[in-house]
């Protein structure tokens, strides 16, 4: 209906071809290191567009984000600890434990609102993390080592091969993105976005809202487990610190940071963030004095974010 | 539009709510018909807005039961009593400020037509939803609105657009808390008119500080004090009782 293009639209068009050509330009500008930091910025992408799900379209701010990125990420490190490498096994393992997970955290979560909420969701998502760091057998807080790739068992899909790693997660970003956005604009989504600013109100034309905010929970959780699971795979490698709060945090700056309730909001913060702080980090080790002032600064001043800058002003953008 | 049964009653039974101290309901019983418009008067306080918030189903009684077309509705939610035809608007403007006015109704719309586990198609594309929408806008003077952000409505729009939701889940009865808040005069009447076209095909309970609009619409007249009904019937009956003008009415309308 509202097709206006804004700079935010060009944005996030270039933002995409960028990532499309990254392998090319970085071999034709002899830098390797960008494909793996372009690879990362995308999972990282993944995560934050299913947080944007439910925070940024459903007002349920989740302070234990991560936790599903460690599931993701352990299910393909424990399998494969036991030379389970078939990615048909661990790939339905990561979704599907990933789901459980998400579902029952929702339904203790969903219960309590506002700052309860948060702090729910964090200590539910610190339970998984400690159990993951006393998890001996499997590597305690040194994590654990993949030696395999998820193996797709056909030559087609071969995780080994770094180029097709990499594309593999960018159409993963690629169909994340398209989700989310079906999903905004359907009638899932109008009740979604309904009961983030007025739940009471939507219960009142008739819609029980709890299960659609599950469900959108459920959905979340998945997707950054996906997320999860590819960061497993690119890394070759789990660690309790993928489930750290610190990566909660850092996933709820990303979205802020690009814009909640935007389409690639999500993506143009996972961009700006990862590599603002890789650049910063070049420049001086105490870079997180310049980075904090910077977040608070776009937090105060730009209030939608890097997409809010640009002039996207509807969800739909 | 599905066709409602008709002679849809609503009635409260002895409803009791209590808040720490202060009595909202006390032995509240009272029997809303279908066709008519029951008009709840009372000083603030009274409980009025607790009586709506009881058989709307955002509070449960103490104790009492609600019934609606002959069911005991007391103990089903709040979406569930939308379902089955009672609907009911705010008091305090309560429309989806960041969706446009064509959005606010489209959810409604959607509510009526079953489970929004839809994940695809996108809903304001949807001609069976927008469809009914825009009749529905039409109806009540926001035609030409429907674009417009809810929030950047002029207060009057607003309440409007309050009715408008509330309509949309093709209720059989509706529930209206005092729906000519803030408004001016000119909007006022309008409103008023359009309730009363509404009256042969709703039930409607009518909660309003404006007595010129409840003399105006109202068929029957409950008079609440401290949680208390303490007169019900026409309002030429409500005019006329003493308890009602000491407690209440005062010397206005002698």
């Amino acid at each position: 209906m509202k097709s206006q293009l804004t700079p935010a639209h060009a944005v996030s068009a270039l933002l995409i071809a960028l990532c499309a050509a990254v392998p090319y330009l970085a071999s034709a500008l002899d830098e390797p290191f960008y494909v793996i930091v372009f690879a990362r910025i995308m999972i990282w992408a993944i995560a934050a567009i299913s947080l944007n799900l439910i925070m940024g379209f459903g007002g349920m701010i989740s302070f234990g984000h991560a936790v599903y990125l460690g599931i993701g990420g352990y299910a393909v490190g424990i399998l494969a600890f036991h030379d389970i490498t078939s990615a048909w096994i661990q790939l339905p393992a990561a979704i599907g434990l990933c789901a459980l997970v998400a579902l029952v955290f929702g339904v203790i979560c969903l219960r309590t609102r506002g700052i309860y909420f948060i702090m729910i969701t964090l200590a539910l998502a610190q339970m998984v993390f400690f159990l993951s760091v006393s998890a001996e057998r499997y590597g305690s807080d040194d994590g654990l080592n993949i030696l395999w790739r998820s193996d797709f068992g056909s030559g087609i899909v071969d995780l080994e091969d770094g180029a097709v790693m990499y594309y593999t997660i960018f159409a993963v970003l690629m169909g994340c993105l398209f989700l989310q956005w079906r999903m905004v604009v359907s009638r899932f989504g109008m009740v979604l976005r309904a009961s983030q600013s007025n739940e009471t109100r939507v219960q009142a034309v008739g819609i029980p809202t709890y299960r659609y905010r599950l469900a959108a929970f459920v959905i979340a959780g998945v997707m950054c487990g996906l997320a999860g699971f590819l960061q497993a795979n690119l890394e070759r490698f789990v660690s309790p610190d993928m489930m750290n709060w610190h990566r909660s945090g850092e996933l709820i700056l990303m979205t802020v940071l690009g814009g909640t309730a935007t389409l690639f909001g999500p993506l143009v913060g996972a961009v700006v963030f990862l590599l603002l702080s890789e650049m910063l980090s070049t420049i001086t080790i105490h870079w997180h004095l310049l980075f904090g002032p910077f977040l608070i600064l776009v937090v105060l001043f730009a209030r939608g974010g890097v997409m809010g800058l640009l002039g996207s002003r509807t969800t739909r953008d | 539009m599905t066709e409602r049964p008709r002679e849809l009653h609503l009635e409260a039974r002895g409803l009791n709510k209590r808040f720490g101290g202060l009595q909202a309901a006390a032995d509240l019983s009272m029997r809303a018909r279908h066709g008519e418009v029951h008009a709840v008067i009372g000083p603030n306080g009274a409980g009025k807005t607790t009586l709506v918030h009881m058989l709307s189903g955002f509070l449960r009684p103490d104790s009492g039961s609600i019934v609606f077309g002959g069911d005991d509705i007391t103990s089903l939610p709040a979406p569930g009593r939308v379902q089955r035809g009672l609907a009911r608007s705010f008091q305090i403007t309560s429309v989806f400020r960041d969706f446009t006015v064509l959005e606010n109704v489209v959810l409604p719309v959607q509510a009526r037509q079953g489970h929004s586990f839809r994940f695809w198609r996108s809903a304001m594309r949807d001609p069976s939803l927008t469809g009914p929408a825009r009749v529905l806008l039409e109806e009540v003077g926001l035609g030409d609105r429907a674009a417009t952000l809810a929030g950047h409505l002029a207060h009057g729009e607003q309440r409007q657009l309050e009715i408008a939701v509330a309509l949309a889940t093709n209720p059989s009865f509706l529930l209206l808390d005092e729906p000519m808040a803030g408004m001016g005069p000119e909007e006022n009447r309008a409103l008023i008119d359009f309730l009363g076209g509404l009256k042969e095909t709703h039930g409607m309970l009518l909660i309003e500080h404006d007595l010129d609009a409840v003399f105006a619409l109202a068929d029957r007249i409950t008079v609440l004090v401290y949680g208390r009904a303490i007169a019900s019937g026409r309002p030429d009956e409500i005019r006329q009782n003493s308890q009602v003008r000491t407690a209440y009415l005062g010397e206005a309308l002698v």
